[in-house]
This record gives structure tokens, sequence and C-alpha cells, in this order.
């Protein structure tokens, strides 16, 4: 992917009006933000129970200028699902459908309904926001949640699994179009989606969602906490495109002229690893050069 | 024009989901519902129906793809039955509160633990108190002619509609069923227009939070609190048998079946004993009644077609002048009784005046066989206890 949108050149509408319901420094706003201005007015959004919920505001204000359809935790897809085919047979397919949940709602309870949906290659895009634990509720441990962090239900010992590679399982139901993104980085957020508005089939963006109030930094750090996971390759910027991935940004110029940096730093700024041990550490490190280097591989590095 | 041919209660499901001409078809198969969704899948397939058919994964998502569907304008239709229902319960809420008019016929089958894949009630009424209202038929043509009923008074009302009918007794079991002809259902039925209307330059945001108290939007208005929006399908609820007898009654000045009744009533005119039942096993009391007659029992039959909303004051009248009653179900709220016989005695409550001795049996779980020499049996047990006074504190379990 080249060329980049000059500021200027972003769609002057915005879709989240100032003044909403989320924490001081959430992260999901700021990608959402320019999620919206790629997909514009004619956008159906799918919310489960979860942090959006709370960022489209309370009846009957809402913060949000695109038409939102509230449905269960666990029926994210199955509701993206139903609005495909609803359009479809009503002759308004130039809407589009988008799915945002958590990585709660994707992960973990939402797992069900969305591999119904993307084996059927159902009309829709579906980002999962991930910021690594249930935050809506309180920050307990989910799927997503990396080793070494505390949580609210990993309270005294902190996780000890593994975070679930959950690109692998989508890449298995065979998508026209994946992605990672990070809310740090909302360029490649713009771009990717601009390109994935105009592909069919199912598209699926994992974003990288800093939080700090389950993160535990400070609320002014949250898109250089987005760049440390970016640039310490724990999140890489890629994209899949029917099955060939490229690095994109920051993730493609590190490939190219290196500057990889440790994961040291990053963890040592999030309150929620202040229990991680040095063994921990190092293995959080082995696993995100594992994961880096089988994406350079792919990615013909 | 108008046809009869030879069908299952599934195929007659399907027959109506057709006719309604259903946009939208998502369903996930079951024992004894899959004939429902596999021959719409063949009608949209050969081109017999033009509706999206989304092949789910679970009756969860089946439940979530309609009620999607339903909010963006799409007549949406389900089918399912036992577990499968229980595992939509919360979409079963969400439908409700969503206010979308889908239709579902529920092919009755019992619930496990341990298995069963043949009929009894205990599905559909535990999903009671869900917000859906509920049909059920006596025959195949019932589920036929009550799918496309309740699609028009579902898209009156915006309640969801469930249309029971028994597993295997009436889905896999073929009778004569009149199919009305597409102009005739298409001049009753018209198209479904939904509450919101899509707008991009007047977005919405449908079923977010509420708060407990209203609050003023930004023009000062007050709106519901959560109560509030409770409150209002709970009084559509209240209005919604008269619209149902309304829309019975000119399905019935067109086809020639009037369902302006929420009862069915059998030999009932000169009754003093009368069975309560609802589905397939009124057949089976009418059958009953007719031996009870034959023995010099005044005996009757009421079946329920509308099971919710509740017809309290229609069963109160028709009951009051009556000695006994032996109200038979295949369900039963455990620890208790029947739930239907709780409800039929609450509509005596505070009324004063006579009432009938009121017995519960239950009957028929997980297909057990059901005799008309057990129903008879029913009937002497209810007519001693109002002859003696002594109406039975249990429910009485029938065959066990």
């Amino acid at each position: 992917m080249s060329g980049q949108t000059a500021i200027l050149d972003y769609p002057e509408q915005e879709f989240i009006l100032p003044g909403n319901r989320l924490c001081a420094g959430c992260g999901v706003t700021i990608a959402y933000r320019f999620i919206l201005k790629a997909l514009g007015k004619k956008t159906i959004i799918c919310v489960p129970a979860c942090c959006l919920t709370i960022l489209h505001g309370i009846y009957p204000k809402t913060p949000i200028m695109a038409t939102t359809v509230n449905n269960t935790f666990a029926g994210t897809a199955s509701a993206a699902s139903g609005f495909a085919a609803g359009l479809k047979a009503t002759g308004r397919e130039d809407w589009h459908v988008l799915a945002m949940a958590g990585d709660g709602g994707t992960f973990d309870m939402g797992l069900q309904s969305l591999s119904g949906a993307a084996e059927r290659g159902e009309n829709i895009i579906y980002v999962c926001y991930d910021n690594e634990a249930y935050m809506n509720t309180g920050s307990q441990r989910s799927s997503a949640t990396p080793p070494g962090a505390l949580t609210s239900t990993t309270p005294v010992t902190p996780k000890q699994q593994l975070k679930k590679d959950f690109m692998k399982i989508m890449e298995a139901h065979w998508l026209p179009y994946m992605a990672g993104v990070s809310s740090a980085y909302p360029g490649d957020v713009y771009k990717k989606f601009v390109k994935a508005r105009d592909i069919g089939g199912t598209r699926f963006f994992h974003l990288a969602a800093p939080c700090p109030t389950g993160w535990w930094y400070p609320t002014k750090d949250t898109v250089k906490i987005g760049r440390m996971m970016v640039e310490s390759c724990i999140f890489p910027l890629y994209e899949i495109e029917e099955g060939r991935l490229s690095l994109t940004g920051k993730s493609l110029s590190i490939a190219r002229s290196g500057g990889k940096k440790p994961v040291d730093e990053y963890i040592a700024l999030q309150g929620r690893f202040k229990k991680i041990t040095p063994e921990q550490v190092a293995q959080f490190q082995k696993q995100v050069d594992k994961q880096w280097q089988a994406l350079l591989a792919r990615a013909g590095f | 024009m108008e046809q009869t041919l030879i069908l299952t209660g599934a195929q007659a499901a399907a027959e109506a989901a057709r006719l309604c001409r259903v946009q939208v078809v998502a369903a996930y198969p079951i024992t004894p519902q899959s004939k429902i969704p596999e021959t719409l899948a063949g009608y949209v397939e050969r081109g017999m129906l033009k509706a999206q058919f989304v092949r789910v994964e679970s009756e969860h998502s089946a439940l979530g793809v309609c009620i999607a569907a339903s909010t963006v304008g799409a007549r949406a239709f389900t089918a399912t039955a036992s577990n499968g229902l229980a595992y939509m319960h919360e979409q079963l809420h969400w439908a409700a509160g969503s206010r979308v008019p889908i239709v579902m016929p529920v092919a009755n089958r019992g619930v496990g633990a341990p298995w069963t894949i043949l009929n009894d009630c205990q599905d559909s009424v535990s999903q009671r108190d869900t917000g859906w209202m509920q049909f059920y038929c006596m025959n195949n043509q019932e589920v036929l002619d009550l799918v496309v009923v309740a699609f028009k008074a579902a898209e009156k009302l915006l309640i969801p509609c469930m249309v029971c009918f028994d597993g295997f007794l009436l889905s896999h079991t073929f009778m004569p069923v009149a199919i009305p002809g597409q102009r005739e259902v298409d001049s009753f039925l018209p198209p479904y227009v939904p509450f919101h209307a899509l707008d991009p330059e007047n977005p919405v945001n449908i079923n977010p939070v509420v708060t407990s108290e209203p609050l003023a939007d930004p023009d000062g208005v007050l709106s519901p609190g959560y109560m509030g929006f409770r409150h209002r399908l709970q009084k559509t609820h209240e209005q919604a048998l008269e619209v149902i007898g309304q829309t019975g009654r000119e399905f019935g000045e067109l086809f020639g079946r009037s369902y302006a009744e929420p009862l069915f009533g059998y030999r009932t005119d000169d009754a003093d004993f009368v069975f309560v039942a609802m589905g397939a096993i009124v057949g089976e009391a009418a059958e009953a009644a007719d031996a009870l007659r034959e023995q010099g029992v005044k005996a009757g039959v009421f079946g329920l077609r509308v099971y919710r909303p509740f017809p309290a004051r229609q069963l109160y009248e028709a009951l009051r002048e009556r000695r006994a009653v032996a109200v038979i179900e295949k369900a039963i709220s455990y620890g208790y009784e029947g739930a239907l016989t709780s409800e039929l005695k609450a509509s005596f409550y505070g009324k004063g005046g006579p009432a009938p001795v009121i017995s519960n049996f239950i009957a028929g779980l997980g297909g057990k066989e059901v005799a008309t020499s057990d129903l008879m049996q029913a009937a002497n047990a209810s007519i001693a206890a109002a002859r003696n006074s002594t109406p039975p504190e249990r429910a009485q379990w029938i065959g066990c």
C-alpha cells in the first residue's frame, strides 16, 4: 500500500461529535473516527455490549451521526448478517454494514456467530477493537489478555496463558481482506478501510486499542503506547488480501530498515505488568519475535 | 386460486411463509422443525420465493439475523423447536424489546435433559414471558392459516409471534390443507413497513442504554426510561387480542375460516364438564368428549389458539357456568403446576359468583401416548372432584 492521504484530504464530515462517555484517553475513538470517515454516512453499525455502547451514549442522546443498532453480546456477526440480508432483500446494497465488537465479544463470546458469518462470506466489515480484557465490565481477563498482565479476575497472579492468535482463526475462513491496524496510526486505518469498503464479502480488522483504564498508564500516553506496540512488533500493521500478506506503514519500514524495539519499555510503562517476572518478560519477547519472524517470512523479507 | 394439498405441518408452515412473501429466512435445523427451512431453501433455490436464505450456524444467530433484517424493513421468518428455542432465549427477549414483527413456527418438542425428540409443549410454554405472542394450532390447516394471520397481527402491533404446533403429531403428519391463492394473500397482507425508515440524513441509535428514569432529549422533550419502554410493550399486548381478533375475522371473510376468537369451542353449549387444552391434543379431547357424551356426560372442549396475550376474560366467560374443568397440559412449571392452569384459576379471582372446580393433568411429555381412555378418566376424576367439592391440590400426571 502506498500514498498517504494528506490531512486536508480526509472527509470533513465528523461522525463522532465532541463529548462522549468513554474514558479519557480511550484508544478506540481515534480509530473509530477514521473508520466512519472512510465508510461514510450510508453505514449501519452493529454494536454488542461493549465499551462502544458507552461511546454511543445514553438514550435519548448520542454523539454518533450514523445509524446504529445495538445487539446481544454474542450476536454481533449474526446481526451484521441480518442487516446484509435485509438490505439485499430490499434493494439497498449501497449501504455498508460495520460490526464493531471488543475482544470479549469477538475472541470469546461472539466467536461462534463470527465464524458462521465469515464462513458464509457475509457482506460485512467486522472490526474487533482489542483492548485486551473485558474493559466495559471492569477489566476482567479475556483470551486476548497477554501473559503477565494483571486483570480484575487475575488480580494477584498475572495471566499465565498466551494471547489467542485470532488472525489465524480468521484466516482459516479464507477471507478476501483482513488487516491489523492500530489506533496510534489513524492514517493507516483510514487507507485500509477505504480499500476494504469496496471489496465484497467478509472483511475483518483487528484493531489495537490501548486502554489507560485497564492497562494502567497515564491517559496522555495512548498514542505513545500504541506506537510502542507497533515499534516493538507486538502488534504489527499489515493486510492480507486473498491470502497475500503485506506489511504496511511503520511495520513495513521496520521490515525494510530495522529499528525493532524490545518489549521491555512497553511493559515497564504499564501498571498491569507490575507483577510480571523477568522470565515472563523473556517469554513475552520470545513469542513476539517468533510471530514477527513468521510475518516477515510471509511478507517476503 | 385456492387449492387443497395433502401436507405435513412443517410443509404447511413453509407454504405459509412462501405465501407471505417472506424476504429473509434464517434458520438452524432441529428435529422436528427441519423440514420447514429445507422446504423454504428449495423454494428460494428454485426461484419460487424471492428471499435471502441465511444458513446460520445456530438458533441464536437465526433470530439475530431475523431481528436485524426486520429492523431494516425485510419480512423475516425463522422456525425452531425444543433446545433450539431455549438457545434463542436471549434473542427472544431482544426481539420483543426491539418490537420487530418476526413470525416463528415452533414445532413443539420436549426439552433435554434427558434427550427426547418427541412432542410436548415445554419448549414454548417456558418462553411465555419473553414478550412474544404465542398461537397454538390444532391441525395443519391452522398452521398455515395462523402463520398468515400472525404476520398481519405482528406487523400491526410490532410484536413478534410464535406459531406453535406439535412436533411429529402435526409436523410430520399429512392432512388436507386448503392453500389460499397468492393474490388473495397479497390483498390480506400488505408489504411490511418498518417503524424506522433507514435514512443516512437522520441516523438513529436503536436499543442503546436506557436509564431507569426518563431523560430529556436535546430539545428538552422527555423520552421514556427503561420501564417506559417495557410498559409500552405491555400496553400493546393488552390491545393485541382485539387486533388478533379483527385480523382473524378479516381472514375468515376472505378465506372462509375465521380466527376471530382466541378460543375454539367444541360441543360446549350445554356442557357442564369441559376440557381446556392447547395444540393437537384439543382434537383428542374432542374425541373423548364425544365418548363421554355417549355415556351421558355433557362434555365439551375449549382449545386455546392464543396463549399470549392471555385470553383471561374469554376463558372466564367460557368457563364460569361449568361445573368441572380438566386442564390438560403438555408442560409444567416445576415446583407448582401447569402454567395454563394457574392462569386459568387466576382469571376467576375476585369475580364472585359461580366457578368450576379446576383439575390439572400433565400428559404426553416427551411424546408419551395419551389415549382417549386416559382423557375420559381425567374427565371422570374432575367431575368427581366437582361433585365432592374437593378441588385437587396438585397436578395429576397421566400415565405415571
